[in-house]
């Protein structure tokens, strides 16, 4: 394939977790192998529970593969990550200005260039008008853009979203979904999205991963082969019900 | 649309006018009953001891009680046993509310420090502190340290354990989002725990001066020389119910000055 060629952007090398807790432990993932190219869009589709936030977590560096190796750009340590979850978690006690800084104070890259960068960004996507307002005053599509531009503010390689739309109603959903595939091709960005939506997947990506039960394993990696980019026109081309029928099937054996 | 949204922000409708009136009125029935309450209940009380009712002496009356206020207020011993009240509820108050805070912080931080201190936490909250206060008195003396350890005392635990609530409830969700941002855990407090728990604090603030008021006039009934708790004991010994009296009205009054404070406080900081 031509992808061998591009650089890899994440890997993971027959990675296995094992969650301690009192009760007992759970093994959430198992043998997991794969890899995502620099510029890819990845939709990751499981069933409930089998261990998809995980792989983000995973991804993220915020835990430590129990046997494997995660690697990001071709090293382990993980930096330039934005994690977008499912729910907006934008801070009730700032405006959306401060919101969408607050990556910037983290890094310690708070300064007049960055900020200008990110407030640009705010602009471009439609962001400007609701800057001064705080996230009580949006609307939950609003709030979830707002909270995609906060993480597109450190300039992050690579995305990782957990379910970012579950939690609106389906006609946001639709929209939100839209205007944030557009962000982030706009952006040329990496990115992993996780859902337990078979159509949201097909629509979104350019390549889709099926996890099986837990503990999780990709048990199937489609290339989607459409001539469309939007969500809302894939959902309406030929194919579409060809692909959802497949992953279907996939995630019901 | 916009024309229509505005000229109803201005101008109300018949219906929505008689609304708000009916709601004005209803406050300044409230706040009529309220005071009407007050008046009648001292006047009731006035004529029963003007009548002899109920000999003055054991119920006193609120001609006497201000008389007594009157006479404390003309030779100064008044400002003195309020200054010396004011002082140790206050001072009280500072020291459980910032050290309380503290020690909430340093469990926050540390949760083995936590799972270590828990039972001694809930040991000397249950504990009636009024029982510490003979070893208070040897430790500290008679004077106003001693009171002022007993206030402390009284307030901090509940700090603790209201500050502490705060700062664990605070929404994992968002501790996540600074984690994958890899904030450090200094930057998880002062960006996430800290702001989040600021309706945490007024609570706390709240109780704390109810603790203060508590912790202060206890002190003083087990030893003192000076104060409003100070002249109520001195009052009940010497059977001098005016006293006792006047001292008790002076306290509703600073109590709920301070309350009203806090109030204010609340209003300040938690406008956004
Ligand atoms: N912190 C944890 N401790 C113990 N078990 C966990 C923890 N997080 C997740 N699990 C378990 O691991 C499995 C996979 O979880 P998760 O990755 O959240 O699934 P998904 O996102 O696909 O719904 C679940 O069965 C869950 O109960
Ligand atoms: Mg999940």
């Amino acid at each position: 394939m031509e992808s061998e060629n591009r650089r890899k952007a994440l890997e993971f090398k027959d990675v296995r977790l094992v969650y301690h807790t009192k009760e007992g432990e759970t093994a959430a993932a198992e043998h997991m192998s794969f890899c995502v190219y620099e510029g890819e869009f990845i939709a990751v589709i499981g069933p409930s529970g089998c261990g998809k936030t995980t792989v983000l977590s995973l991804a993220a560096g915020l835990l430590r593969p129990s046997a494997g190796e995660v690697c990001v750009h071709g090293k382990k340590g993980q930096k330039g990550i934005g994690y977008m979850l499912q729910k907006d978690e934008l801070f009730p006690w700032r405006t959306v200005r401060q919101n969408i800084f607050l990556p910037l104070e983290i890094g310690k890259k708070d300064t007049p260039e960055h900020r200008a960068r990110v407030l640009a960004l705010a602009e471009k996507y439609g962001l400007s008008g609701f800057l001064r307002a705080y996230p009580a005053q949006l609307s939950g599509g609003m709030r979830q853009r707002a909270a995609l531009i906060r993480t597109l503010a450190a300039d992050p390689a690579l995305l990782l979203l957990d379910e970012p739309f579950s939690a609106l109603d389906y006609q946001t959903r639709l929209n939100v979904c839209e205007d944030v595939c557009r962000v982030i091709r706009g952006e040329q960005k990496t990115a992993i999205l996780v859902t337990h939506d078979i159509s949201e997947a097909i629509s979104c990506a350019d390549r889709v991963l099926v996890l099986s039960a837990r503990p999780a394993r990709v048990v199937a990696s489609h290339t989607m082969d459409f001539s469309e980019l939007s969500p809302l026109k894939r959902r309406e081309s030929p194919q579409f019900s060809g692909w959802f029928e497949i992953l279907w099937k996939e995630l019901n054996v | 649309m916009k024309h229509f949204a505005k000229r109803q922000r201005t101008a109300c409708s018949p219906e929505h006018c008689l609304y708000l009136k009916k709601r004005r009125r209803e406050t300044v029935l409230v706040q009529a009953l309220r005071l009407g309450i007050l008046l009648l209940l001292l006047g009731v009380w006035e004529l029963v001891a003007q009548l002899r009712l109920v000999d003055p002496f054991i119920i006193s009356s609120p001609s006497r009680i201000f008389a007594t206020i009157g006479d404390l207020a003309a030779d100064g011993s008044l400002f003195v046993h309020i200054g010396t009240t004011l002082w140790e509820t206050l001072a009280g108050f500072a020291i459980a509310v910032a050290l309380g805070t503290l020690v909430a912080l340093a469990l926050w931080w540390s949760e083995r420090a936590r799972r270590v201190l828990e039972p001694y936490i809930v040991v000397l909250n249950s504990l009636p502190k009024i029982a510490l206060g003979p070893v208070i008195i040897v430790w500290f003396g008679t004077g106003s340290t001693a009171i002022l350890f007993m206030t402390v005392l009284v307030g901090i635990i509940v700090a603790i354990m209201n500050m502490l609530g705060g700062f664990t409830a605070t929404d994992p969700g968002k501790i996540l989002l600074l984690r994958s941002m890899g904030a450090s855990k200094l930057q998880i407090l002062t960006k996430l725990v800290l702001p989040s728990s600021l309706p945490a604090f007024i609570g706390m603030l709240k109780i704390c001066v109810g603790m203060a008021w508590i912790g202060s006039i206890m002190g003083e009934y087990i030893s003192s020389n000076a104060g409003l708790g100070y002249l109520i004991v001195y009052g009940g010994q010497v059977f001098r119910l005016d006293l006792v009296m006047a001292a008790t009205a002076i306290l509703c009054v600073l109590a709920a000055g301070m309350y009203a404070l806090v109030a204010l406080a609340e209003k300040l900081l938690l406008k956004k």
